[in-house]
């Protein structure tokens, strides 16, 4: 093609590719069970049926986009062997631990989501079947946890010494437990949390938006709209603390994601802008004293600038627009629940208003939007490391001639992956709708009004 | 017991374990394929779905199991395994990522579809073949490895009649172990019109599976005679092999105890599967790579074993649970649940 070849830059790329299609349906899968399980219960404690039915209905489309979870997951998994060799040679001496342990976490979770979906009405004692959902979410969200460290690994390694070449004095526990684990893995699960509330909001509200008030509706806005606004609180407050670890572990990405050239006391944030000549920023929104905030929780504290850092050490200064993009999503996502909440308060006539509605509905694609912008804020922030400060990334990478190819060869998957399972999912919902599912379940007729 | 061996001894172990599952899931695939295509019966088919559906993605994480385990225990084998096999992995990975997906799609979406079928039954059956050649390739002899650099010599690879003959194993092994599974798991459901077609596949597929087990005897003599040797050394695991076989075929002959059965075609294989293991070591890369020299250090084996039996403890109760309900549960099977 026009690129001149290079394999590093192609096994790049494909990463990139696998894993900004694979966090989507992660995302989901880590999510979506939590607010599953959340809907069954409402369900049994309120002995309302129109909960039960959200989560059976909510599960139905689960599985779906579990399929390409795993596939996509399975895909990623493979690739990173073949793709990063010399990398996960040296990692699968520090990092194999949460590695392997991620498999038995998605191994329990698999077993009871095969359970779970093939019981609805098997048991007697219905909490029975709720219960099945504890191991699910529990399972979903360990994985994530443990993916999560060996990713904070990669930005923080810590847990062995490294002598010429030869690793020694390892750590399992240390390098899983490395200085950006607790941070990392928090905000993930969080916005998985976030996301997956959004998306599944989203889907009531376009129906709504259609003409379709039915309470059944109604209640799945209500239900994921107040979790939303817990998630998006603990999103902003646990992306604060990402940025106090970033000061603290990682300046370099913190000073590339906010153009922040001199270190300096009482730092402004910069906001959006254009670069110039000579790095002048231009068109920015400049907050005072914000960057000192973000970074070490005080107004006058210093931050350190991009001019202390070698050139090739730099990452790429690109990563200030993900970055701005994805604060700003992550106030909006703040916006709409608080103004669900605030109207269900004080006016209730305007809860279902078109506006509002509108809302959250934009808030599904932009939640997950924002999701990719921040994992190629941390991923591209790292460069050009593969492993901080210890291996760069062309040197972690393959050396086959085909990489290519397979780039080629995957983006075609991925396109028939995503188009088939949209369709699928679609034609489920499509033929059979919930009103045609309320009756035939006897459920509009015995209980909740309309 | 070493760790090195240990290690190697675990995810052999689950190796095996996803041959077993994996086989019963691509041959049923396959089956239900076929069927829908010569119109045959319906009701094997629903049967196919029953056992599939609960089980599918449980299957997949053996194998995820494996290369993470493979590249914990040795990360050695990362770099060799990993450059060698970029292109031919990721269309292992492609089949894989078809097959699951458009299984599921087919399930789980509105209507039971002809290509959707198509594609997992035929994917299934070549998921197999493209994974055997990760076995062929640690024969030695396809790969090229000079300083700072693995490459696979594919042009060898593709004219060997070793690497040939593993693949016509996979295949028909996948079909015998198939519908052996099959033809115990529709008597149970008293299904008997089903339990008749998977008995005739069973003793249909049971000789070529013999046949190609004979055949690989034969060419890794001449591709790898070390590796032979070390096998003939140990030919009574073979032997004990080849005896779980005719029992097998005999008892689904006859069609007494179809449970045992089964059962006898697990040995089989698990006996043939060590069989190849140990005879194959220390080698992890004949010649390059030995368990010895890319064992990862002693304190991640440590973390990685105890890891394990944590995990184990966790998982084998939810697998006992998950089999009680689904395939030894006689309502469920029969579908009146
Ligand atoms: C719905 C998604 C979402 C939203 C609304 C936000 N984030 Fe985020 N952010 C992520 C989704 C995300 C993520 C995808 O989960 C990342 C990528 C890597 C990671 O650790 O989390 C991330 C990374 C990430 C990092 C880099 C961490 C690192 O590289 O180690 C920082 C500093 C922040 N976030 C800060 C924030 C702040 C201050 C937000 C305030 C509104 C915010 N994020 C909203
Ligand atoms: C799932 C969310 C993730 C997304 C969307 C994502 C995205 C990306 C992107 C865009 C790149 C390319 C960066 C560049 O070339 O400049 C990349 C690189 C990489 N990521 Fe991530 N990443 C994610 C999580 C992870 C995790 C959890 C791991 C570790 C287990 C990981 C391992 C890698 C590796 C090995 C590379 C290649 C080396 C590099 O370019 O730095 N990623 N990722
Ligand atoms: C932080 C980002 C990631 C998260 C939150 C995440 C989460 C998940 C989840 C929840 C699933 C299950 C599918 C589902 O339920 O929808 C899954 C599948 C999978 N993921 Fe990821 N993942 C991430 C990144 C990665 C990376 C970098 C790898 C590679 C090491 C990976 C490997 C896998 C594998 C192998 C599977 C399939 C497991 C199976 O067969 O069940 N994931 N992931």
């Amino acid at each position: 093609m026009f690129l001149e070849y290079d394999a590093a830059v192609f096994s790049r790329m494909l990463t990139g590719l696998t894993l900004g299609f694979h966090i989507i349906f992660a995302t989901i899968g880590v999510g979506v069970p939590l607010m599953i399980a959340f809907a069954e219960w409402m369900g049994l404690r309120k002995h309302d049926e129109h909960y039960r039915l959200l989560a059976r209905r909510w599960a139905r489309g689960f599985v779906v986009t579990v399929a390409v979870g795993v596939v996509t997951g399975t895909s990623i998994g493979l690739q990173l062997n073949l793709l990063w060799p010399n990398f996960m040679q040296l990692a699968g001496q520090t990092i194999s631990l949460p590695l392997f342990m991620e498999v038995f976490a998605f191994f329990f979770e698999a077993i009871f989501l095969g359970i779970y979906l093939y019981t609805w009405d098997r048991f007697k004692n219905r909490t029975r079947h709720f219960l099945l959902m504890i191991p699910i979410v529990i399972g979903a969200s360990f994985s994530a946890f443990f993916i999560t460290s060996v990713n904070s690994f990669m930005n923080a390694p810590r847990g062995f010494e490294l002598t010429n070449g030869v690793i020694t004095n390892i750590h399992p526990l240390a390098a899983m437990f490395n200085p950006a684990a607790p941070t990392k893995t928090a905000h993930v699960l969080v916005t998985c949390y976030l996301t997956s509330a959004f998306v599944l909001g989203m889907i009531g509200a376009v129906k709504m938006l259609k003409g379709d008030r039915h309470v059944y509706h109604k209640k799945a806005l209500q239900l994921t709209m107040t979790a939303a606004f817990v998630f998006s609180i603990g999103t902003v407050g646990i992306g604060d603390l990402s940025g106090k670890y970033l000061a603290e572990y990682q300046p370099e990405k913190l000073a590339a994601g906010e153009w922040h050239f001199e270190t300096q006391t009482e730092a402004p944030l910069v906001v959006g802008g254009v670069l110039k000549e000579g790095n002048n920023v231009q068109y920015a929104l400049e907050v005072p004293y914000a960057l000192s905030i973000l970074a070490h929780g005080t107004p006058s504290a210093e931050v350190t600038g991009l001019e202390e850092f070698a050139q090739e050490d730099r990452p790429p200064l690109i990563v200030h627009y993900f970055f701005d993009s994805m604060v700003a999503i992550g106030m909006y996502l703040v916006f709409i629940p608080l103004l669900y909440l605030v109207f269900r308060w004080k006016k209730p006539a305007w809860l279902h208003h078109k506006v509002l509605l509108w809302g959250v509905a934009a808030g599904g694609p932009l939640s997950i939007l924002a999701t990719e912008l921040g994992w190629v804020y941390a991923e591209v922030g790292r460069q050009p490391w593969i492993l901080h400060d210890i291996m760069r990334t062309p040197d972690g990478a393959t050396t086959s001639e085909h990489v290519d190819a397979m780039l080629y060869l995957f983006i075609g998957l991925y396109a028939v992956l995503g188009i088939s399972s949209a369709v699928v999912l679609r034609k489920m919902f499509k033929n059979n709708p919930v009103a045609h599912e309320l009756e035939s379940r006897g459920i509009d007729r015995r209980g909740g009004s309309s | 017991m070493t760790y090195e061996i240990l290690g190697i001894t675990v995810l052999w172990l689950f190796l095996y374990g996803y041959l077993i599952v994996g086989s019963i899931d691509f041959g049923a695939g396959f089956f239900h394929f076929y069927n829908k295509l010569s119109r045959k019966n319906y009701q094997v088919n629903k049967l196919i779905q029953r056992y599939l559906s609960p089980v599918w993605e449980v299957t997949n994480v053996f194998l995820v199991f494996f290369f993470v385990g493979i590249v914990g225990f040795f990360p050695d084998t990362a770099y060799y395994y990993g450059t060698a096999l970029l292109v031919p992995g990721s269309i292992s990975i492609v089949l894989i990522a078809i097959r699951g997906s458009y299984y599921a799609f087919n399930t789980y979406g509105s209507k039971d579809s002809r290509v959707y079928s198509f594609l997992y039954g035929i994917s299934g059956l070549l998921i197999p073949a493209s994974f055997t050649i990760v076995l062929t390739i640690s024969e030695g002899g396809y790969l090229d490895v000079s300083e700072g650099s693995v490459t696979l010599l594919l042009r060898e690879l593709l004219t060997s009649t070793y690497s040939w003959s593993v693949v016509v194993l996979a295949v028909v092994s996948v079909l015998y172990i198939s519908a052996a599974f099959l033809t115990y798991y529709s008597y149970q459901a008293g299904d008997r019109a089903s339990h008749q077609i998977f008995r005739r596949y069973t003793l249909f597929w049971a000789g070529p599976a013999i046949l190609a087990s004979l055949l690989i005897f034969y060419t890794i003599s001449r591709h790898n005679p070390e590796h032979f040797q070390s096998m003939l050394d140990i030919s009574w695991m073979f032997m004990l092999s080849f005896l779980f076989f005719l029992g097998a075929v005999m008892l689904i002959y006859r069609e007494r105890r179809l449970g045992l059965a089964f059962v006898l075609v697990m040995l089989q294989f698990f006996s043939a599967w060590f069989g190849y293991g140990a005879s194959h070591l220390p080698y992890l890369l004949y010649p390059h790579l030995t368990i010895y020299d890319g064992f990862v250090n002693e304190t991640m084996a440590a973390a990685l074993i105890a890891a394990f039996i944590a995990g184990l403890l966790l998982l084998i109760p939810s697998l006992v649970l998950l089999m009680r309900l689904f395939l030894f549960d006689a309502d469920y099977v029969r579908g009146n649940r």
